[in-house]
């Protein structure tokens, strides 16, 4: 799985880099190739300065490369095809997983709580602890 | 465990999971069909998910949102191709877009859930496959928000038990 050995910071440093709406969005940009910096600030109601900054916080965090060419700085995702993809069935396989442990837990929850027949479920989202 | 299968297969772009609980079929629906019910299951713990609409019939859907921990909202919607309570369900899986409208840009997949009595149990077998290789690896990138966040909510023991 993806998170395997990463460690506090790192994470840190994906979810803030995830968090921003803009930065997800020069991620999906640079999914399909490199874009440099100057062409992603076109697409923004923000300055090259901001776009620039924003660039800087997924390349802390991984997500992205940056490369000097001229005068201009090309931004692209992790260029190995073959590994995101089998990254992306790795993640949604843990999605998967961590769903039907929760599935299971909500399963066994019923079970322990049933006496009879199914009845309307009361929300016991607050249900935890000892049995009153 | 209860996952009993994993087949990944990178050239067909599918997963395919395979689930066994000891709960009845009908039950094992029940977490489908019932939006709160879906809503305890479908999000990370650190990341729930509220179901604003749910209408499992042929070209219904649903609407949902997963909160995260400083408040920001992650939207997803089905559109159900078929369904056949309480056994088969198949729909597509996206993203909304801030205002939670689905948002055409971004990937999605197409799922096919199906329930069968097996053990004196429920079997689940789960498949799920992407359109494109191209949309496959964006997922990977935007999917990382769910990986993470699901990290998260391992490594704070939230499923436990």
């Amino acid at each position: 799985m993806v998170v395997d050995g990463l460690t506090d910071d790192t994470v840190d440093r994906l979810f803030h880099a995830l968090a921003d709406a803009t930065r997800r969005d020069i991620l999906r940009r640079c999914v399909r190739g490199e874009l440099s910096v100057s062409r992603l600030a076109a697409a923004y109601p923000m300055t090259f300065a901001a776009v620039q900054k924003h660039v800087t916080v997924l390349e802390r965090a991984g997500l992205v490369t940056k490369e000097r060419r001229g005068r201009e700085q090309l931004v692209r995702t992790d260029p190995d095809a073959v590994g995101r993809a089998r990254r992306a069935l790795d993640e949604l396989e843990s999605a998967w997983r961590a769903r039907v442990d929760r599935m299971s837990g909500l399963l066994a929850d019923d079970a322990g709580r049933d006496a009879g027949p199914a009845a309307p479920a009361p929300d016991d989202r607050t249900r935890k602890g000892p049995d009153r | 465990m209860t996952v009993t299968s994993v087949d990944k297969n990178v050239d067909a772009l599918t997963l395919t999971v395979i689930a066994d609980f000891t709960a009845p079929v009908e039950r094992v629906w029940q977490l489908w069909a019932d939006p709160r019910l879906l809503e305890r299951w479908w999000g990370p713990p650190s990341y729930p998910a509220t179901v604003e609409e749910h209408d499992l019939t042929p070209g219904g859907g649903v609407r949902y949102y997963m909160t995260g921990p400083e408040g920001e909202r992650y939207g997803g919607w089905w559109r159900v191709a078929s369904v056949t309570p309480p056994t088969t369900l198949e729909f597509t899986d996206g993203f909304s877009d801030q205002e939670g409208r689905p948002n055409p840009e971004m990937p999605t997949t197409a799922v096919r859930m199906t329930l069968t009595g097996h053990d004196g149990g429920t079997r689940m077998e789960l498949r799920s496959a992407f359109d494109t290789r191209e949309q496959m690896e964006q997922l990977a990138e935007m999917g990382m928000v769910e990986g993470m966040s699901q990290a998260i909510g391992q490594m704070d023991g939230l499923l436990a038990g």
